[in-house]
């Protein structure tokens, strides 16, 4: 990959559709940011490096949405959570081929690019989900 | 500061909460403006008001934006500097704590600050999705996490850190529609049972629809003033003494913990020493029920119990009317009802009424302390005050 990429959220989702999940690494202090931020929360630098970070986590909490936006009624009821990568980085998103009553915290799941749907519209970001 | 007063409410005015059909925002407002001018006689409020803030959270709701303007023009006080703030569910927390930056730095010695949100006339998808923009839209939003969503998923981690149940979360429904049913101004005034809560439908496991707060319309207010200019506008001034305000990251995922909020805490921390207090030391506060589990968090982040202990605290019925620390005795946004833009001043309100001994039948008897906290999004802002009676 280049190196004049943006460490934009715009630029995190363009590769994920690419199926990789990128984080930004901070080039003085180390510090990983998922997703990337162009200045660094920790030092204040701009200097960053992408880094391949592993789609693979365990649940930290969820939940089973049932009041949706317009938007979502369609999917609903549907698990979302957040899963905390091997990294330890956190991050959240849909939860499918799971059972409600399965559900549990800790559970192993992977990030699924396969499952990526693109909508038509602005931000045309994908949408990622994670399965067991 | 050391407890020394900040500033002092000198006034308070609140609408009823409820669906007011058929009326705007500001129309809302002036209702809260009115009551707030008249219960203060000596104030005129066109020489003596010097500046405004004003919380509101949503242009979507009424296609207004500009509200801070919108306001001043409906409550009679074109003219004025007035400024809206915007903390989500924060934003008049935000607006009270704008009004005391105003007063401390000498630019104004009177102050009106309050909050409005007219929310009933949209449908449950459509508040759904304005309240949600409260939240980060990138990740959260955009993977279908709602806002009771995240409280949910704070909850599910509290259950499984501590232990903690639906039960605990429904009997803080409970308590509120009980102090609620005790409050004329309440949007709901009906006692629920348990049984009631537990049966209801699931809006986000484990919370169900009788664990969130209402979709409501209303408008509040406080006038504050220079501490030594407040005998001249009333007998029964109250104080604020501490006044903390703090942040966290706008994602939820992004934080250390999902079973505490840390900006509560930091905010809390600030307020209770500036106001020399110990969270012992607190007769009665007014916290941000937004959902059950809320009120459960604050008690722990607030330091009013241990940390993992809110479910038996709750259940040892310390936060009723008649316990050692009656919390939310208005109803809280639980019944009481929850404009969100309104929300922090009417804890205010609240706490105004009961130092001043106006609150009927729910009020808390020798209460010299109280507590407010308003929350912001899923906790990326928490605002704190602490107020004293003046005896």
């Amino acid at each position: 990959m280049g190196v004049n990429e943006p460490f934009t959220i715009e630029q995190f989702y363009k590769f994920l559709r690419e199926g990789k999940l990128m984080a930004g690494k901070c080039v003085k202090c180390g510090k990983i940011h998922l997703p990337p931020r162009p200045l660094c929360d920790n030092c204040y630098s701009q200097e960053f490096e992408w880094v391949n970070v592993s789609g693979k986590g365990k649940l930290a909490t969820y939940t089973v949405i049932s009041i949706a936006p317009q938007q979502f009624q369609d999917l609903t009821p549907y698990a979302v959570g957040i899963v905390q990568l091997e990294s330890g980085l956190k991050i959240p998103g849909m939860i499918q081929e799971v059972k409600e009553e399965e559900l549990k915290i800790g559970m192993p799941l992977t990030l699924d690019f396969g499952s990526c749907s693109t909508p038509q519209e602005w931000p045309k970001w994908p949408r990622y989900c994670f399965k067991p | 500061m050391n407890g020394k007063p900040l500033v002092s409410i000198v006034s308070a005015g609140m609408s009823k909460f409820g669906k007011h059909d058929g009326l705007l925002a500001r129309e809302i407002f002036s209702q809260a403006a009115s009551e707030a001018f008249s219960r203060c006689p000596k104030l005129e409020p066109k020489r003596d008001v010097k500046a405004m803030f004003i919380g509101h959270m949503g242009e979507a709701y009424e296609h207004q934006g500009h509200t801070g303007s919108a306001v001043a023009d409906w409550a009679g006080l074109t003219g004025i500097p007035t400024t809206r703030t915007e903390a989500a569910c924060g934003s008049s927390g935000v607006a009270l704590r704008s009004g005391i930056y105003a007063v401390l730095s000498g630019l104004a010695d009177v102050v009106i600050v309050g909050g409005v949100e007219k929310m009933t006339h949209r449908t449950t998808a459509e508040v759904t999705e304005y309240l949600a923009m409260a939240s980060d839209y990138p990740f959260e939003q955009w993977h279908g996490i709602t806002f009771p969503g995240l409280f949910a998923l704070m909850a599910t981690a509290h259950m499984h850190a501590f232990g903690t149940t639906q039960e605990h979360m429904a009997q803080v429904a409970v308590k509120n529609h009980y102090h609620g049913s005790l409050n004329p101004k309440a949007h709901m005034q009906k006692e629920i049972t348990l049984e009631t809560v537990i049966n209801s439908r699931y809006v986000a496991w484990p919370l169900k629809l009788y664990d969130c707060s209402l979709i409501t319309d209303g408008a509040s207010c406080i006038i504050l003033a220079k501490p030594e200019l407040a005998a001249k506008y009333t007998d029964q001034p109250v104080h604020i003494v501490g006044s903390g305000q703090a942040s966290d990251t706008i994602g939820l995922y992004e934080r250390k913990s999902f079973t505490s909020l840390n900006a509560t805490k930091l905010a809390a921390k600030m307020a209770y020493e500036m106001a020399n207090v110990a969270p012992e030391q607190v007769n009665l506060a007014e916290v941000h029920d937004c959902f059950t589990f809320a009120e459960l968090m604050a008690y722990e982040d607030l330091g009013f119990c241990k940390v993992g202990e809110s479910g038996s605290f709750i259940e040892s019925g310390q936060t009723r009317l008649s316990g050692r620390i009656p919390v939310n005795t208005s109803g809280g946004l639980k019944a009481k009802g929850h404009p969100v833009g309104a929300t922090g001043t009417a804890q205010a309100y609240e706490i105004y009424l009961q130092l001043t001994g106006q609150t009927g039948k729910r009020q808390v008897q020798d209460a010299k302390v109280g507590l407010t906290h308003n929350v912001g999004g899923s906790g990326a802002t928490a605002v704190v005050h602490i107020y004293r009676s003046n005896s």
